[in-house]
């Protein structure tokens, strides 16, 4: 098995050979090493996806908006490095779409740093599948298939807000059940066994 | 008293960096402190008569096991090289986390002694090889088979039976990721394993000369002295793989400057000293001069600078003796001043490792602080803007933006990976081929070419629009913010001008590894010794914690 440290390095100098400048290989090591690390299939798609660069020509995007869409399929990594920097104004769009992208695994690390950049879950749809970035910490994602994956029709990005997934009710129950461990208080156990109160107004 | 760190611009620079020695915040001897009270045992030692063969040495303690599995190999003479580019040697090494199984084993020797082209696993940690020094391992087997001790001149001069020529770890060639170990409290300190894959090596290489010498003649033979083996250390052949090392790693690199700033700081600061640490301070460097005078080098550079050491050690101990007293507040701090203004660079920093030697409260928490979560700084900072980035270089690399490489020998040299070793290495730009695969760390020229180009961009321009345009700059951007975080991250000079001696850069990292004797083979690769004067593995319960001062006495 390859340590994710060979992952890291060998992406970066093969991302450097291909063409990339050492600043943008630098985050396409780190971004392959996540994507290994989380059970997707980095070095497979990174692998495929420089055969194509030799012989194809890719949309670079420049500026990202709310809706960005060429007939020629955008470059996953120029796409996904200028995510990453405009991200503290992308997050203001809630949601944005691609369409057409190239190998869109390679993208998907970026919004995983992103997340964690701006402390909040992403939701992605690429065409028919499912993925769920927690603040770069896990990526749950409905793709299994650990093969290339040559070309996304769509790609949706929802900033998730940071609200809580259960109900005031589900709370509260669980909260009753967790008073289980206190002791009751009697009188005597309030005189001679409390420190500060819950409530302090004095 | 408040005193200033020392300034990254001045420590920083390469020849400082390439002056500095070994300390109490070295690796190799903050790793004895660490596992002193670990369980040492010897697990298996299966050799033939020749020293053939494999062993297992391990420290454990409570459910933790780490062992060092040894495999000695027959070589022809001619196949034994210290270069990057040997492929057999006469031992290599895997340091394993637990108890290695039958299995495991079998699958190590498989793979342990073809080095970089075998594969190692998760579970093994580090990995390195070494060859003999054949004319001293041959004295001391024929010495002791004979029933006497080795002439112990001869072992002063080279001061080891084996060198290392690499040590690996951190994921390379399937070893470990560091993420598997890191929380271990016992390994808080950068290169801990492979310091502890270096100490078992050395006690393998006493316990084969023995074991030879025994088998060779079983009547008469003599175990090597315990006095002598204290004072063989395991030598390092260290070429330009560790160069790059410390540009790659500017946190980490911060981290351990800091360190020792710190420690200087707090030290100068202290108000009054104590008779008992004046006394350790005075022992080690009355100690100092018979084993600096040990340390040989056919190198001038290296000859100038041990006896540039050695007259500025001896011009201290006069003004110790005739202009000084500890008697005062903050005598640290006017020994500092004294030697900023009377002597050179190699031996400033030679007594700034000593002044560490008495003041275990203020060195030894800094040890902990010496690694770094290097992931945390690597995400550019787009939201800031030219402004934040011109302050940042104006600030931290003044000397840097000075430099003007329209001069030819200012772009003399080019970092270059070579394609047979994979080894890093540095070519002429004017004379060799291959300069269009230059790696990236020709910070200094690139940072003047970041600084350039900013000048002509809006200061509210964000870093975010700037790097739209400007990507193929976007690795110094990063070292740029990383360096506002960390003022001791970069090195403060030019790593590809014509004047650069890279076993600068590589005497820095040594000096971090407690590596001592530096014997420079050329401007671009050095031995040097490790342990050497170290307690033995049965003496780590009780040792003296400044040994380093007493080897050779």
């Amino acid at each position: 098995m390859r340590s994710l440290s060979e992952i890291d390095t060998i992406s970066k100098r093969a991302s450097k050979a291909a063409g990339f400048s050492w600043g943008i290989a630098e985050e396409i090591g780190k971004n392959t090493r996540l994507l290994e690390m989380f059970g997707l299939p980095g070095i497979k798609n990174l692998n495929y996806y420089f055969k194509l660069y030799k012989k194809h020509k890719f949309q670079n995007i420049s500026m990202i908006s709310k809706l960005n869409s060429s007939k020629i399929s955008y470059c996953p990594i120029i796409a996904g490095v200028n995510f990453l920097d405009q991200i503290n104004i992308l997050q203001e769009l809630d949601e944005i779409t691609f369409e057409n992208v190239a190998c869109p695994v390679l993208f998907v690390p970026f919004l995983s740093r992103a997340s964690e950049i701006v402390g909040k879950k992403i939701l992605l749809n690429i065409d028919k599948h499912i993925f769920l970035l927690n603040f770069n910490q896990s990526i749950y994602s409905s793709y299994f298939d650990k093969e290339i994956w040559e070309r996304a029709e769509k790609l949706k990005i929802s900033f998730l807000e940071n609200n809580d997934l259960f109900s005031e009710i589900e709370w509260k129950e669980m909260y009753e059940l967790s008073e289980d461990t206190f002791v009751e208080e009697t009188e005597e156990l309030k005189q001679t066994s409390a420190g500060a109160g819950l409530t302090d107004n004095d | 008293m408040n005193i200033e760190l020392r300034d990254p611009k001045i420590i920083m620079r390469l020849s400082k960096l390439g002056s500095f020695h070994q300390s109490k915040l070295s690796f190799l001897r903050s790793f004895l402190n660490e596992f002193k009270d670990w369980n040492y045992n010897r697990d298996l030692f299966d050799l033939d008569e020749k020293g053939y063969g494999k062993a297992v040495y391990s420290f454990s303690k409570n459910n933790r096991t780490y062992s060092l599995v040894c495999f000695s190999n027959k070589i022809k003479d001619e196949e034994r090289s210290d270069r990057v580019i040997a492929t057999k040697w006469d031992a290599a090494f895997a340091l394993h986390d637990g108890i290695p199984t039958k299995k495991d084993i079998d699958r190590l020797l498989d793979n342990v002694p073809k080095q970089e082209i075998g594969r190692l696993s998760y579970k093994e940690l580090t990995l390195s090889r070494a060859n003999k020094s054949i004319r001293i391992f041959q004295h001391v087997v024929e010495s002791l088979s004979n029933g006497m001790q080795p002439d112990k001149s001869s072992l002063l001069k080279v001061g080891y039976l084996y060198r290392t020529t690499a040590v690996y770890g951190s994921g390379k060639f399937g070893l470990a990721d560091r993420f598997r170990i890191k929380n271990r409290k016992e390994i808080y300190g950068p290169f801990r394993l492979e310091m502890m894959l270096v100490y078992l090596v050395r006690q393998f290489t006493f316990d084969q000369v023995n074991h030879i010498a025994k088998c060779k003649n079983r009547k008469k033979a003599v175990k090597l002295d315990v006095n002598i083996c204290r004072n063989l250390g395991i030598g390092n052949s260290t070429g330009l793989g560790m160069a790059p090392f410390i540009v790659n790693h500017p946190t980490l690199l911060n981290n351990w400057i800091l360190a020792r700033e710190i420690s200087l700081k707090k030290i100068r600061e202290i108000k009054k000293v104590s008779n008992l640490e004046s006394n350790i301070f005075l022992n080690c460097l009355n100690k100092s001069i018979k084993n600096i005078t040990s340390w040989n080098s056919e190198s001038s550079f290296q000859k100038k600078k041990i006896n540039e050491l050695i007259k500025d050690l001896k011009k201290f101990i006069n003004y110790l003796q005739t202009e000084f007293s500890f008697n005062i507040e903050h005598p640290f701090n006017k020994i500092y001043l004294w030697c900023e203004n009377n002597l050179n660079d190699e031996c400033i920093e030679y007594i700034v490792s000593m002044m560490m030697e008495p003041f275990n409260d203020i060195v030894y928490p800094l040890i902990k602080e010496m690694s770094s979560e290097e992931e945390k700084f690597f995400t550019i900072p787009t939201n800031r803007n030219i402004s934040d980035l011109k302050k940042i270089l104006e600030d931290q690399y003044s000397n840097i933006i000075k430099i003007d490489f329209t001069k030819k020998e200012r772009n003399q040299n080019f970092w270059f990976i070579s394609k047979n070793k994979e080894e890093p290495r540095v070519g002429d730009r004017f004379l060799n081929k291959g300069s269009e695969l230059e790696q990236p760390l020709a910070i200094a020229r690139d940072i003047k070419k970041l600084y350039e180009r900013i000048l002509n961009q809006k200061n509210s321009l964000t870093i975010a629009k700037f790097l739209i345009d400007n990507n193929d700059l976007r690795h110094v951007v990063r070292r740029a913010f990383i360096t506002e975080k960390f003022p001791y991250a970069e090195i403060q000079d030019n790593t590809i001008d014509s004047n650069l001696v890279p076993i600068d850069m590589l005497r820095l990292k040594l000096s971090f590894f407690g590596a001592a004797k530096f014997d420079p083979r050329s401007d671009k690769w050095l031995r040097i010794n490790m342990f050497q004067g170290a307690p033995l593995p049965q003496e780590l319960k009780s040792f003296d914690e400044h040994w380093i001062y007493n080897s050779l006495n």
